[in-house]
């Protein structure tokens, strides 16, 4: 049965103390679609990709300049001995970019803290961090420094309404993904530069499968969809050429792109790029250029295992770890019979009795329980001078999972003993920064009214302090789950 | 103001039991036999950690390799030792480390997700089981020798299972106040799973003390194992997690740091048990190979066969344990990776009940229930 609170909870992201709980919830629900706002202010607020982009683009250019110079000084010294002045030089402008990446990736995390803070469609801003887990980069891998976040605001916010096909093509061509999965230096072997290349073994250039396997096996058809590995590699050579401008290192790339383009935008070298027909999963593809990536990854968005991989990780992320089949099922046809309309397949979703049970079916990952926590308390912002530090002490750093995969959807890596712990000592800084004089009953009442248990109540009635009771609320088993 | 250590080492008696439940008894006595899982995430090139340098094909196959390999340290006529693990080589002079190559779990294809439940639930295919084998090994262990800790922030899937474990992870957030624990330890009792938690977790905390290391800091985690495994009530079994180790480019200095890494844990490990790490086995496994053959991204793509250690103070070691198939491209695993001619489980099998005293088939059965796994023996003293 729909209840207001389980729609604010399990679909959204946990009331707000001066939020009333809504009368009808489904209505509550299937009324954000139209209210969402892809850019809302706090992204808007936020360093975009241009900003990101001029910068590197900027810094990168002046870099070149720098080594060029630093080369022909080491060619007229014909002893060849280094400037050790101008090695300096360069070293220090890398750690100067590495640096602003990073304050790049803070202001990106503490404005998508913000947005689900204060947002008042927090139905789909979950969906949105579903879905870039979804699409999950890490910027452990340094090259995405700066972009991660430009991902999710980019790429996923734009298309959570709409075809899941825009936004998988909107995912794949963004820099922050090609860099993760390391498709701008992929070379076609037959490609003009591919074979000119030729057999010179020490080259360490050619084929490289990563992002082609990742796209099949994580973002569309699943792990068991029905490919094999000449799927992959023959996906690998249509997706060869897909780069980004700009490149730092490989200037063995960037001469076959145009020099004005933006650094950090998606290029296409038809250089680099395996000619020929390639047959992936049955099907032919006898596109000259990007467009036969393009090609295939529209299949792949139609295909009835990408409908089925996708209807399973909603239905978990909504209806428990282990997600009736019959949900899944009922997403997948949703999925299938509107063209991958996803506002179809929520429609469903919200529809359907499994999403709504009794019982909590999920516990809160770090982020979800910092976001809800921050949100009872009436945050719009987080109060500290580190974010990034803040949810990787958490246990979920942003975009850092590690991982193409992102983070699990089950309770078994986040109900753990020490996540708990963490949980409580974070609670009680937040009450101690935010000691407002808020009555916890209170608040522990308007959030979730008929579903506080007793204990619950009254261990925060008992409290020593307001600080305290409001603690007590945010590590409640009621505040745990979902 | 009450010290929250102490006061946590006073109040815990009463959790110290409910964190690791009793177990049954099997026949065998309690020992003070140690175990160490380390789990290598993202596909360790086993070619690169033990270099088959006697290998006829080996220099034609890895040629971009060729500087680390001329730099690795000598092990027998055929293998050398990544440069980066100088620690191992003496453990290996030393005859406590064994290194078996040529090595995969019974998984054949190449996803890292399938490939790592599959190491870490012990089934033949990804998904069929869903615990994980450590967990599993638990239920063979009397009393005191069952107690399992993962040093992490959450519990990976090899320790997860139906047997209490903990985990624990250095934490520099605030520490909250001793009345708001308690308060909170008693919130919690109506709530079966989140008071089994609560207690497992305020137990480590206080046997942890003040060996508050950083998860980043290789030889402090390493120094931090020791430290919640040494003296009669530590733990027995600890898993801890590795990664970094999916090198599809540039992977000379990204495994170069990776293994300088492992080489230091592992120091800092042997160094803080002392003279228990005389009973003390230490296996670093991880879920399959890498392509021979390099990419055109200077990395390499995910591969089968690879290689796997074991380490400590039981180990009959001083050799590589191997059937080598040979990396001419006729002798590899699909025409591309190492052909896999030794069995993970066979290895862990045999180790573990060699290392606990359990009967070798009964310790196959309950790990590795699926695979037919028919334990090495001799690997371990008993």
């Amino acid at each position: 049965m729909p209840n207001s609170v389980i729609a604010v909870n399990r679909f959204g992201l946990g009331g707000r103390p001066d939020d009333r709980l809504p009368g009808d919830p489904e209505r509550w629900l299937l009324d954000q679609f139209a209210r969402y706002d892809p850019v809302s202010a706090p992204i808007a607020a936020a360093p975009r990709h241009r900003d990101v982009m001029r910068y590197f683009g900027e810094s990168t250019g002046e870099f070149l300049v720098e080594s060029e110079r630093i080369r022909e000084i080491n060619l007229a010294a014909r002893d060849g001995e280094a400037m050790p002045a101008m090695d300096d030089r360069r070293a220090e402008m890398r750690r100067a970019m590495l640096r602003q990446g990073r304050d790049f990736h803070e202001a990106h995390i503490a404005a998508r803290v913000a947005s689900a803070l204060t947002s008042t469609t927090p139905f789909i801003e979950r969906l949105v961090h579903f879905w870039a887990n979804h699409f999950a980069v890490s910027i452990d891998k340094r090259e995405t420094l700066g972009y991660a976040g430009l991902l999710e605001f980019d790429a996923i916010r734009p298309h959570v309404l709409g075809r899941f096909e825009d936004m998988l093509l909107a995912v794949e061509q963004h820099p922050a993904m090609l860099l993760y999965l390391d498709q701008p230096t992929s070379i076609g072997p037959a490609s003009e530069f591919g074979a000119r290349l030729g057999n010179r073994p020490r080259r360490t250039l050619g084929l490289n499968e990563n992002l082609a396997r990742e796209v099949l096996e994580l973002h569309t058809l699943g792990v068991d969809g029905g490919y094999d590995q000449t799927d992959v590699t023959e996906f690998a050579r249509a997706l060869t050429g897909w780069t980004v401008n700009g490149l730092m290192r490989q200037r063995y790339i960037t001469r076959f792109l145009s020099p004005d383009a933006a650094p950090g935008s998606f290029a296409f070298a038809p250089e680099l790029h395996e000619p020929g027909v390639r047959r992936i999963m049955g099907q032919s593809y006898d596109q000259a250029d990007a467009a036969q990536a393009r090609a295939v990854l529209r299949d792949l968005a139609r295909h009835p295992s990408s409908a089925r991989h996708l209807a399973t990780k909603l239905a978990r992320h909504f209806a428990g770890d282990e997600p009736p089949p019959a949900l899944i099922d009922r997403l997948a046809s949703a999925y299938r019979s509107n063209d991958g309309d996803l506002s179809a397949v929520y429609r469903a979703l919200i529809a359907s009795p499994e999403a709504w049970v009794e019982q909590p079916v999920k516990f809160k990952t770090p982020w979800e329980w910092q976001v809800s926590a921050s949100r009872a308390l009436g945050q719009d912002a987080l109060p500290d001078t580190n974010v990034t530090r803040l949810f990787t002490q958490l246990g979920q750093p942003v975009w850092e999972s590690g991982s193409p995969a992102g983070y699990d959807d089950l309770a078994g890596p986040w109900a753990v003993p020490d996540a708990l712990v963490r949980r409580v000592e974070r609670a009680g800084a937040m009450v101690r920064a935010a000691a407002d004089g808020r009555d916890p009953r209170q608040l522990a009442e308007a959030l979730f009214a008929d579903r506080l248990s007793t204990a619950t109540a009254q261990t925060i009635a008992q409290a020593e302090s307001n600080g305290q009771g409001l603690a007590l609320l945010l590590v409640s088993p009621e505040f745990q789950r979902r | 103001m009450i010290d929250r250590r102490r006061f946590l080492s006073h109040s815990i008696a009463g959790g110290a039991t409910l964190a690791f439940a009793p177990q049954l008894a099997w026949a065998r006595a309690e020992t003070d036999r140690k175990l160490v899982v380390i789990v290598q995430r993202g596909a360790a090139d086993g070619l690169a950690t033990v270099i088959p340098e006697g290998d006829p094909q080996f220099a034609s196959q890895r040629r971009i390799f060729a500087e680390e390999a001329d730099a690795a340290l000598p092990l027998d006529g055929m293998f050398r030792l990544h440069p980066a693990l100088e620690r191992l080589k003496t453990f290996y002079d030393g005859g406590e480390a064994l290194f078996a190559h040529a090595i995969a779990s019974p998984y054949r294809e190449r996803s890292h997700f399938d490939g790592q439940n599959v190491l870490e639930t012990g089934g033949a295919e990804p998904f069929e089981l869903r615990d994980g084998w450590l967990n599993r090994l638990l239920t063979l262990l009397p009393g005191r020798d069952s107690r399992a800790l993962a040093l992490a922030v959450t519990v990976p899937l090899i320790l997860r299972g139906d047997n209490r474990v903990g985990n624990y992870a250095p934490s520099v957030l605030p520490d909250a106040n001793e009345d708001l624990l308690m308060r909170v330890g008693r919130l919690y009792d109506a709530d079966p799973e989140l008071h089994a938690l609560w207690n497992a977790a305020m137990d480590t905390e206080a046997r942890a003390g003040e060996t508050a290391a950083r998860r980043s800091n290789p030889a402090s985690l390493g120094a931090l194992a020791a430290r919640l495994m040494t003296g009669a009530d530590g733990a027995r079994i600890v898993t801890i997690d590795t990664d970094g180790w999916d090198t599809h480019a540039n992977q000379t200095g990204r495994l170069r740091r990776e293994l300088t890494g492992l080489n230091a844990m592992i120091g800092a490990l042997r160094d803080g048990l002392g003279d228990e790490w005389r009973d003390t086995l230490v296996v670093v496994a991880t879920e399959f190979g890498r392509t021979v053959a390099p990419n055109g991204t200077g990395g390499t793509d995910h591969g089968t066969g690879s290689a796997a250690m074991l380490l400590g103070g039981t180990v009959v070691g001083g050799r590589v344990h191997a059937d080598w198939p040979g990396l001419a491209t006729a002798q590899l695993y699909e025409g591309r990776d190492l052909r896999p001619t030794l069995s993970m489980d066979a290895l862990v099998a045999g180790a573990v009940a060699a290392h606990f005293g359990i009967e070798p088939q009964r310790a196959a059965r309950v790990l590795f229930p699926d695979t037919n796994a028919r334990p090495i023996e001799g690997l371990v003293r008993a």
